[in-house]
């Protein structure tokens, strides 16, 4: 018989139902833009973690290795094997490496399979390589390594990734951008919704708003019953783009596994990552409250 | 209670309304606003429970000059004053009983004290079979005692009557009247806007005239166009219930 109600009728307003699907879109949108923020943000960290702290050293054979020498230069150079073992001798010698371990000849033809298929000659003249994994903290000085390793060893030439991995970076950073500027955009979007929805109620219900206004009821107490409404729309919405959201994540993450894991990065997220993309209907309700009572405060300021 | 010097007031760029108006009414007085249609009275009216900023002149209200007050410490002052509108002004989508709570519920009461209340009140006036009605089903009658249980809901101060017998019978006029006057009685201020001089002309309390935007005093005692009242007053031992409210009403 006595029911707790809003005394403002917006319940029956057909903005109600277009706030319902306004949020739900916004929502999804906002799901899917942060989804792909973070799963580059995760692609950027691992494709780092993964080649910071990595060095190659990479030995070219030189003439005398090929062949092709006249054997009567004053300066002949080594044989590949043996500078491969100077340098090796060299990098496990220097303070802040942690490891240095040639690559076998059978794993450089793994590498090289992709381009020149299985059938590779023997005699190719394939550079030995050298993977160097440096030690934390080690304070290992990359320019002045290189430059004792091509001192010392002739053909040997340090590479640290580092320009192969500002491009990564970069390309990643820019992804990244573009999903958060999306997510703003989103947003913004919402909000003006949510303006426009806050003043059309307090325009087709200013009879009511004024009554309450006279009888003395504060701006907050008038502002409230605009939040409760629109946070109920809000929540409405956003559970139905939260739920289609998933299902949108869940295709392309099967979809994803099918794809060849060489070529495509992991997209998995992390548990704290998703527990972030579920808390955004929430965030949605919140701003969405907000607005709602920024905006019923100030047009009501102008009442006397 | 509240005292209004020299008071002016115009809507935009348009004729002063009200010019020069003074008055003041002591606690616990009776008074009818009158004056012909257009005088300003519903102007009067809004200015005293602060719908409307003056032109000029200062309003004092419960001993605050309204001017100096803040705009957060109008919602306190409002809500020692009840408004029985002309038009009822009653929320058609809430029941008679959410109606009538509506003061209480801004003043922060709790639920089961605003229950207790406004279900009594509604009995009070007739209505405890009404409960859950909604407005548009309710009859004229029924939603002007609707609209006066939820002015004197928060035992205001000062209770403002704009037309409150225009859409009713002269039997159920009267009843309002003397409604109004024993709320006068527990220590309600009381000033009734009408031009019904057949009604108040039966009630000995004095006469603020409006003529052409300007305030005269007529004191207090019956009118020459008095009539016999068809029914007695009620005695003011028998209470607001049972002498003004009780099973008398009918649609």
């Amino acid at each position: 018989m006595f029911h707790h109600r809003l005394d403002l009728p917006l319940v029956e307003d057909a903005t109600g139902r277009f706030m319902v699907w306004i949020m739900a879109v916004m929502v999804y949108l906002g799901i899917i833009a942060l989804a792909g923020a973070l799963v580059l943000s995760g692609m950027a960290e691992r494709w780092e973690n993964g080649l910071t702290g990595r060095l190659t050293v990479q030995i070219s054979p030189q003439p005398d290795d090929l062949g092709t020498g006249t054997g009567t230069e004053v300066d002949s150079v080594a044989p590949l094997v043996q500078r491969t073992e100077v340098a090796l001798a060299l990098l496990r010698a220097t303070p802040g490496v942690a490891r240095a371990e040639p690559i076998t000849l059978a794993a450089a033809h793994k590498l090289l399979e992709p381009w020149l298929g299985s059938a590779l000659p023997d005699d190719l003249p394939l550079p030995a390589l050298i993977d160097v994994e440096v030690a934390d903290g080690g304070g290992l000085e990359v320019p002045a390594l290189a430059d004792r390793l091509a001192r010392s060893v002739p053909g040997a030439r340090l590479d640290n990734h580092a320009a192969w991995l500002d491009d990564l970076r970069r390309l990643a950073r820019t992804a990244q951008l573009v999903a958060l500027a999306v997510v703003i955009l989103v947003g913004a979007a919402t909000l003006a919704a949510v303006v426009f929805a806050v003043r059309t109620g307090l325009a087709i219900h200013s009879p009511v708003v004024e009554l309450l206004h006279l009888m003395g009821a504060s701006d907050q107490y008038v502002a409230r019953q605009f939040q409760a409404h629109i946070v109920g729309l809000a929540l409405r919405g956003g559970a139905v783009g939260l739920g289609l959201g998933l299902v949108t994540l869940a295709v392309l993450a099967h979809a994803a596994g099918d794809v060849s894991s060489d070529m495509l990065p992991s997209m998995a997220l992390t548990p704290r990552q998703w527990l972030a993309l579920g808390a955004v209907p929430l965030v949605a309700a919140g701003l969405a409250a907000i607005t709602a009572r920024w905006t019923v405060l100030r047009v009501l300021a102008a009442l006397p | 209670m509240i005292r209004f010097e020299d008071i002016g007031l115009r809507y935009g760029s348009g004729p002063e309304v009200l010019s020069r108006i003074n008055f003041t009414l002591k606690p616990g007085s009776f008074h009818f606003l009158t004056g012909a249609s257009g005088a300003g009275k519903s102007s009067l009216l809004r200015l005293m429970y602060l719908g409307l900023r003056p032109t000029s002149g200062t309003i004092t209200v419960f001993g605050r000059d309204v001017a100096s007050l803040k705009r957060a410490e109008l919602p306190a002052l409002r809500r020692r004053i009840g408004v029985v509108f002309q038009d009822f002004r009653l929320l058609d989508h809430l029941s008679a009983l959410d109606n009538v709570a509506l003061p209480l519920r801004m003043a922060g009461a709790a639920e089961a004290e605003i229950r207790e209340h406004v279900v009594e009140l509604l009995d009070w006036v007739g209505l405890g079979d009404h409960l859950d009605a909604k407005p548009p089903t309710l009859s004229g009658g029924q939603q002007q005692r609707v609209a006066i249980a939820r002015s004197v809901i928060s035992r205001p101060r000062l209770l403002l009557a704009d037309e409150p017998t225009g859409n009713v019978d002269d039997s159920i006029g009267m009843r309002l009247l003397y409604l109004f006057e024993e709320l006068n009685k527990l220590g309600t201020t009381v000033m009734i806007a009408t031009h019904n001089e057949g009604l108040i002309g039966r009630f000995p309390h004095p006469r603020l005239h409006l003529d052409r935007g300007t305030l005269n005093l007529t004191p207090a005692g019956i009118g020459p166009s008095v009539a016999v009242a068809t029914m007695a007053p009620p005695t003011p031992s028998a209470g607001l219930a049972g002498g003004v409210l009780g099973a008398g009403w009918s649609r």
